[in-house]
């Protein structure tokens, strides 16, 4: 069966974001890009699948400026087969972008979509769901275990105070949460071998899908600061603090 | 304006959450209906129907919705919710899991974990782990808004008395089965819920050593979490992960034991009342954010702290 995998480049996680002066963003100039990690999670299990035989082919979708060709050859290095970047410099809400990997779903017919669960970004966690309505295919949220059996798929979710098993027909939606997996690093010639995969490029155009959204932003501002409080030298003093001070015990 | 509020509950019981989600409707201001879909879930209804500031519940009474399965959840939602000008749920497992779902069904953007209310169309969310505070307006007929519970106070569940309808719409979609469910069981309170929140790191070494910080919880009538760094270690179950990726708390007391404050961390519990952090490194950047600060060997102060509590 064939697995599409939806990857979204993002400020690295290691970066430390800073809200611009005017209050429109955060800075993103000469800030490190890279995969979403929880898309690298959904990079990993779809290759895994290939691995055990379950997955034919692994084709990897970013929507996103022409830089993002960057991480579908990282995707293409972890071993997926090709990769479809359609092209934007526009910055999408979820639902476009759910609407473009609809169309790119009707194209491609797949079996299985991965897609990380949020975007450590926009934090909106909606586009999976969002593909879920638009295609009427099952979904498989926050995934930590996925095992393909026949023409369904059964997915361990992380939910509020445990995990849920649910069984979904196939095609299903499923997006990553953490513990799903470790992602691998790519090799180097892996590196150099998906310089030579397809990477085909389009445009929400050519899909039909219009990038009008219902939301704006009107500001971005830094949170509230906490400011550092005071050292207690034992034990016996933070009880005391904290019940005559704080009044929290 | 009128607005729909979509509860949480397990079909016998109704979620504290529900009550954070309701005051956020208030804050928006309108006519304030309940929807509850489950199974045999007319005690959930009652409950509803108790809360202050609700005017009307929906009661969705049908096996198929006994799950929240979201592929039967989300459709009645958006047809019960056409006639509405805000659909709220809370930002929960299950509201995250059903209502982007609904939005696109209704074929408009979905607004995720609002904190504040400016008005009835504007709204403040944090994007990059919280590192900024986004005001977003939106223009769609239909506002579809998840909320995070420690934005706002919990409505009072008494002094409502609604009225109960009960809606036949929907019903199984045929795509998908709950299987099973392994849900931690605890006399503790639920992390989320929790007024005194007690947190391990990496630093406790192993799971095993979370029975200290348990003890500890037990005599604070408090809920245990921990960073994803302990988590990642495989101490303790998912679950218990305070953080970005895991739950947003903001009790009124949060001692962070053995917790470095790594950024994704402070994301989840900076919005506490009280943040006490205990750490041997004195340079650990969970000390910025701490209101009481202990340079310690938590395997010397927890039993400390434990006996002298």
């Amino acid at each position: 069966m064939k697995v599409l995998v939806a990857v979204k480049r993002v400020v690295d996680y290691n970066v430390k974001v800073r809200v611009k002066a005017d209050n429109t963003g955060v800075d993103l100039a000469n800030v490190k890009m890279s995969m979403n990690p929880f898309c690298e999670i959904g990079v990993e299990e779809a290759i895994r699948l290939k691995e055990k035989g379950i997955a034919t082919e692994v084709v990897a979708v970013c929507i996103g400026p022409t830089a993002a060709q960057e991480q579908l050859r990282t995707a293409l290095a972890l071993g997926a087969d090709r990769a479809i970047l359609v092209e934007t410099a526009e910055e999408l809400r979820s639902l476009t972008v759910a609407k473009l990997l609809k169309a790119v779903v009707d194209q491609e017919q797949p079996q299985l979509i991965m897609l990380g669960k949020q975007a450590i970004d926009t934090d909106n966690n909606q586009t999976g769901q969002m593909l879920g309505a638009l295609t009427g295919y099952a979904q498989g949220t926050f995934a930590s275990k996925v095992e393909v059996a026949g023409d369904k798929v059964n997915v361990t979710r992380e939910v509020d105070g445990g995990l849920q098993t649910v069984t979904l027909n196939l095609p299903a939606i499923v997006t990553t949460d953490l513990r799903l997996n470790e992602p691998r690093y790519a090799s180097l010639p892996n590196i150099m071998k998906a310089k030579k995969k397809p990477l085909e490029i389009i445009t929400p155009d050519s899909l039909g899908v219009s990038t009008a959204s219902t939301v704006t932003t009107l500001k971005v501002e830094a949170p509230a600061t906490r400011s550092a409080g005071i050292k207690v030298k034992d034990v016996a003093e933070l009880v005391e603090k904290l019940k005559n001070e704080a009044k929290v015990i | 304006m009128a607005i729909l509020v979509i509860a949480e509950h397990t079909n016998v019981a109704l979620g504290a959450a529900t009550l954070n989600t309701v005051s956020a409707a208030k804050a928006i201001g309108g006519d304030i209906h309940v929807l509850v879909a489950g199974a045999g879930c007319a005690a959930v209804a009652e409950a509803a129907a108790k809360i202050d500031g609700v005017s009307k519940v929906l009661l969705a009474d049908n096996a198929a919705f006994a799950y929240q399965l979201p592929e039967n959840v989300a459709p009645l939602i958006a047809e019960v919710g056409k006639d509405y000008t805000h659909i709220l749920a809370s930002a929960t497992s299950i509201g995250k899991n059903v209502l982007p779902r609904v939005a696109a069904l209704l074929d408009v953007d979905q607004i995720s974990e609002i904190i504040a209310v400016e008005s009835a169309d504007t709204f403040k969310r944090p994007i990059y782990a919280g590192n900024a505070i986004a005001t977003v307006q939106s223009n769609a007929a239909i506002k579809v808004i998840t909320v995070r519970g420690t934005g706002f106070d919990a409505a009072a569940a008494e002094g409502g008395s609604a009225s109960i309808e009960a809606v036949t719409a929907g019903g199984d979609a045929g795509i998908s089965v709950f299987v099973s469910e392994e849900l931690a069981k605890s006399d503790r309170p639920e992390l989320t819920a929790a007024k005194i929140v007690v947190s391990g790191g990496r630093g406790m070494q192993n799971g095993d050593n979370f029975a200290m910080l348990n003890r500890v919880a037990d005599k604070l009538g408090a809920a245990v979490g921990a960073s994803r760094a302990a988590v990642d270690a495989g101490f303790v179950p998912n679950d218990m992960q305070v953080g970005q990726t895991g739950k947003i708390v903001a009790p009124d007391l949060y001692i962070a034991v053995g917790i470095s404050g790594a950024i994704q961390h402070l994301a989840g519990m900076k919005d506490s009342k009280v943040i006490v952090a205990i750490n041997k490194d004195e340079d650990a950047p969970i000390f910025q954010v701490a209101d009481y600060g202990l340079v310690a060997d938590l395997f010397d102060a927890v039993p400390e702290l434990e006996k002298a509590l």
